[in-house]
């Protein structure tokens, strides 16, 4: 019976604390000043959490009293999740091929490419001198893992070893470019086929090694607002932000091509 | 015999209706785990069931499914009884303390158990890359890392169950049995064991089904590949990413085997208790 008291006490003070959580956001939404309350829904692909991050919040210090909230995640979830009807302003998707859903189903029109994100071989800081070119990753008793082909820097990676005509046995097929990223810093991997801009953002660890096979697989990421967008104006505006130089050099710094 | 059995069913006659305050949340509750499953039939693509069924790679992943589940249930049982019966019958200093660690891998998000995994047991990690540099063993990528991965989320829901077992059974047949002369692994054995075996089954059916259903430890620690590391779970994930319509089909397929499965196992030992 104890025991029965002091988990229903925990779940209570969870509860608790979520709800504060909760109260604090709006309380944010609405402090600072005119606008009030004004919430901006962007749903961006995950090698995008970085730069749209810091665009988000150069974008609500000029628009006070609005609140850009992301969610960053795989580009096709995204476009599933917008399709079932998320209430959503801003989609910024990794390719053409998860964005053209959204916009096959009216839910979009006309996005624009703000970005380019080429291929790099994620190799672990500690052992850079193994892989030098595409040609490498064929060499037994490497480690190499990959995007699943679903996802598109999976697609991205069979047009590179294609083109290079390089046959890979990989260790592993991941789910997204971030998982690969991880494999390769922790050491498990040897090797990996990463965005230039991922393995940038983990600099520490990873080291990026360019090869021009990359050029036949460049990613180009549309942006869009959403037709039925709850902000319209609002989603305009930061579509604008993004096309923006400003946008290009924060993308550009970041390691992505400007289109 | 009889008239223990009348007594019970009168017990339950008497009963009555079940009242509206109970019964109400309970159909509740009941609908909102059921409706999503209906919200997958209805919207499976029946007319091409037949064809995506036979695509290799998805017998590939329910064969790989259901070998890795099962020996993960073994590796429960082996590890996860003994490791309850000491939880439930031996005082020592502490041991509040391990029973909220075997708890651990309940709360913790399983990715995170994934990557605590890889920290541990993975080729740079703190036992692993000694079972690297001595054996040449590698577990991640592996099959025996997706059993691993699945036995380490899936423990708890063993110990919790065997545990409570342990701790329900009637201590005056052990201590009869001690008093006889028997030896600590003897009554083990002998009486315990037998005394708690409904509870060691239920619990390594839930066992089984937790590892049945393993995604984020499993594709964290052991990757995916076809055939090697791609169980269900992971193959619904990725196709959910390209055909959403292959992802229905590939869920109700782990769906249906493990209700089937899960449906005989009670009926022959769970119920029994």
């Amino acid at each position: 019976m104890k025991r029965v008291i002091t988990a229903a006490a925990a779940a209570t003070v969870l509860l608790a604390a979520a709800g504060c959580g909760d109260t604090g956001d709006s309380g944010d939404k609405a402090s600072p000043g005119s606008g009030g309350g004004k919430t901006l829904t962007v749903f961006a692909a995950a090698s995008l959490t970085e730069t749209f991050t810091e665009l988000g919040k150069s974008f609500e210090g000029s628009h006070p009293g609005v609140k850009v909230r992301f969610n960053f995640g795989g580009s096709s979830t995204l476009a599933q999740q917008i399709t079932q009807g998320a209430p959503v302003d801003v989609f910024a998707a990794a390719s053409p091929a998860t964005m053209k859903p959204v916009t096959d189903g009216g839910a979009a029109a006309q996005p624009q490419v703000f970005a380019k994100n080429r291929l790099v071989i994620a190799v672990p800081a500690k052992e850079a001198g193994k892989v030098s070119r595409l040609a490498d990753l064929g060499k037994s008793g490497l480690k190499v893992v990959l995007c699943a082909e679903q996802v598109p820097c999976g697609a991205a990676a069979g047009k590179a070893l294609a083109a290079g005509g390089v046959k890979v046995e990989p260790a592993s097929r991941e789910q997204d470019v971030k998982a690969v990223l991880t494999k390769v810093r922790l050491g498990e991997a040897d090797a990996g086929l990463v965005y230039r801009s991922d393995a940038k953002a983990a600099a520490a660890d990873v080291k990026g090694v360019e090869f021009p096979e990359s050029a036949k697989a460049i990613n180009d990421y549309p942006i869009a607002a959403l037709t039925k967008a709850p902000q319209s104006g609002l989603a305009k505006e930061f579509v604008q932000l993004v096309l923006s130089q400003q946008g290009k050099d924060t993308l550009v710094k970041a390691g992505f091509e400007s289109p | 015999m009889t008239r223990r059995s009348t007594a019970r069913s009168a017990n339950r006659s008497t009963a009555g209706r079940p009242p509206l305050v109970l019964l109400l949340p309970a159909l509740t509750g009941l609908a909102f785990l059921v409706l999503p499953l209906a919200g997958l039939l209805v919207r499976a693509p029946w007319s091409t069931l037949g064809t995506r069924l036979g695509e290799p790679h998805v017998l590939e992943a329910l064969r790989l499914s259901l070998v890795t589940a099962t020996l993960a249930t073994v590796l429960c049982l082996l590890l996860g009884v003994p490791l309850a019966w000491l939880l439930a019958r031996v005082r020592f200093r502490g041991v509040r303390l391990v029973r909220a660690l075997v708890t651990v891998p309940l709360v913790l998000p399983p990715v995170v158990g994934g990557v605590a995994l890889l920290l541990v047991l993975g080729r740079r990690g703190l036992v692993g890359q000694w079972l690297d540099a001595w054996f040449g063993i590698t577990l991640p990528f592996s099959t025996a890392g997706v059993v691993l991965a699945e036995t380490f989320v899936a423990l708890p829901f063993l110990v919790i169950s065997v545990e409570g077992a342990l701790r329900a059974a009637d201590l005056r047949f052990e201590e009869a049995a001690a008093t006889l002369g028997a030896g600590r692994w003897t009554v083990f054995r002998r009486v315990t064991l037998p005394l708690v075996a409904p509870g060691i089954a239920a619990g390594a059916v839930l066992c089984w089904a937790r590892a049945l259903g393993e995604f984020g430890a499993t594709i964290t620690f052991a990757g995916n590949f076809p055939g090697h590391t791609q169980t269900m779970p992971l193959a619904v994930y990725l196709a959910l990413e390209t055909d959403p319509q292959a992802a229905i089909v590939l869920s109700l397929v782990l769906l249906a085997v493990s209700v089937v499965v899960l449906a005989a196992l009670r009926d022959r030992w769970v119920s029994t208790s």
